[in-house]
């Protein structure tokens, strides 16, 4: 199975620069490192709030590695940890919280320990130029004030609950959504006056929205987790782009969108 | 039967035919398969899951009653009435039918939503913006079920027989009379079958919904809205549970339907 696997990436490789360099794949197991081995097609399940920032990393790898071709499925990190358990072909899982990672280790589909590469915590996202004068948490559980929230299972959810109880702040939506994207369009769309989400987000959308930031946002700070899956048909691809979002490379694009240091 | 006694049945045809069967059915027996019968009963009376039922039928079924008041006469129009464009008119009917649920969504939003071409005035003058609210919800699944509505009805009239229409009209009946007195009673049963598939459409609802009016459990969470959150939270059991309740609405309707359907012309 594994030389199959080999040999298909090698096949790519062939496809990719038009060198043959299939035999020396299957007689020498990619361990992980080193560049000149990593080839083909690398799938990242990735968590919503990391779009912008891994879309280019993904560009960045691909330049780093010639011959690798990197595809992501954004979604909810509660989404992808499901279709991951349910047998999803990836090799890279990046969730927005611990507790989605827990639940893909938890099974036993991870390869190995995840690694924290950054943090990210909230902002309330408001219209531009912010009609309704929102300041603080509170305000959002004012009259005649929309607020779109994500799910309890996503990360975003599950985060917006935790500063909301630690502000003492009830706060009811009219709608969950399904991840921190979708929150943020309900904004962009004005159909909602505010949502929480992450400072990334607001930031990667801050030509259409505003963001306002707010103290208990501290007591809410996601870790995000990556790990390289146990089924990943490239490993060795999706630890170089583990290690890759973990280098300074990696770690500049996403200091650039918001993100912090874990 | 009696038609292909003789003459087997070719091989080429005999096999695809049953692989299309199991293909149809295969699915249904894994959902079945994976049903927790033991903790069936506590499940299917969870607070969340007869919420969300009751308002998927009551959704649903205001949804038929809109699509009935606005369909009859629509179907009826395409049927009985010659006027320049019937052909075009009826293509933009059939659009709902082809186009994927969620940019349908998308365009009711940009329609009725608080900022949309009618939403925004709407939300101007009297306060009220459609998303987010089960109104919301009833006009994302008549968006989407009106068509199969309309085209039933259509072709139950074009089926049925003008001659009684044109009797009536002798008789010196206005159009309207005619309606009510001749051709409503005539077409009822193909009215009563679109009602009930526009009512499974609307029942089934998914990409509008959630695009148009949102998310939220007792509001605007219908059944699909929930097996999908179910599902999406790595609760199979639940999603398993909430679709069995679906697939049983489903057969139910076939069986009411089955005259009409299962019954080869």
């Amino acid at each position: 199975m594994r030389t199959l696997r080999l040999a298909a990436a090698g096949l790519a490789a062939v496809i990719s620069f038009g060198v043959a360099g299939c035999g020396d794949g299957s007689t020498n197991p990619a361990s992980g490192a080193g560049a000149s081995e990593v080839t083909g097609a690398v799938t990242v399940f990735a968590a919503a709030s990391l779009t912008e920032s891994f879309t280019t990393i993904g560009k960045q790898f691909e330049a780093a590695h010639p011959g690798t071709a990197v595809t992501f499925n954004f979604a909810g990190s509660s989404a992808l940890a499901t279709q991951i358990n349910q047998g999803a072909p990836a090799d890279v899982f990046a969730s927005a919280a611990a507790k989605n990672m827990t639940a893909v280790t938890g099974a036993g589909n991870a390869a190995g320990p995840p690694a924290t590469f950054v943090k990210n915590q909230l902002v309330i996202a408001v219209a531009k130029g912010n009609p309704k004068k929102i300041g603080a948490l509170a305000d959002l559980s004012g009259r005649g004030i929309k607020v779109a929230l994500c799910a309890e299972e996503v990360p975003c959810g599950a985060a917006a609950g935790k500063a909301l109880d630690a502000a003492g702040v009830k706060v009811t939506p009219v709608t969950y959504e399904q991840d921190v994207k979708a929150a943020l369009s309900k904004v962009k769309l004005g159909e909602v006056d505010a949502s929480l989400v992450y400072r990334t987000d607001a930031k990667a959308a801050a030509a259409d929205v505003g963001a306002v930031e707010f103290p208990e946002s501290a007591q809410a700070v996601n870790d995000y987790p990556i790990v390289l899956l146990k089924d990943a048909r490239n490993a060795s691809g999706g630890q170089a782009f583990i290690d890759y979002v973990l280098s300074a490379d990696g770690t500049k694009v996403l200091e650039e969108a918001g993100f912090q240091a874990p | 039967m009696t038609r292909t006694r003789g003459s087997r049945v070719p091989f080429p045809l005999l096999l695809p035919a049953v692989l299309g069967l199991i293909f149809l059915i295969l699915p249904v027996i894994g959902l079945l398969a994976r049903v927790p019968w033991t903790t069936l009963p506590q499940r299917l009376t969870e607070p969340d899951v007869l919420q969300a039922l009751r308002l998927s039928v009551v959704t649903a079924t205001l949804a038929t009653l809109f699509c009935l008041v606005l369909g009859v006469p629509l179907a009826w129009l395409l049927a009985r009435v010659t006027f320049p464009g019937r052909r075009l008119v009826r293509a933009l009917v059939t659009v709902p039918l082809v186009l994927p649920p969620v940019v349908g969504g998308i365009a009711l939003l940009l329609a009725l939503g608080r900022r949309g071409l009618v939403g925004q005035w709407l939300d101007s003058t009297f306060g009220f913006s459609l998303p987010f609210t089960t109104a919301g919800v009833v006009v994302a699944e008549s968006f989407v079920a009106l068509p199969f509505l309309v085209i039933s009805v259509e072709g139950a009239l074009r089926g049925a027989d003008a001659r009684y229409e044109e009797a009536a009209a002798t008789l010196g009946a206005t159009r309207w009379t005619t309606f009510t007195h001749v051709t409503l009673p005539l077409v009822g049963p193909g009215i009563a079958a679109g009602a009930v598939l526009c009512w499974a459409r609307a029942l089934g609802e998914f990409g509008a919904t959630i695009t148009f009016a949102g998310n939220y459990p007792g509001i605007t969470q219908t059944m699909p809205l929930a097996v999908y959150q179910t599902m999406e939270s790595g609760d199979l059991e639940g999603a398993v549970v909430l679709s069995l309740i679906l697939l049983a609405v489903s057969i139910t309707i076939l069986a009411a339907l089955r005259d009409r359907w299962l019954t080869a012309p």
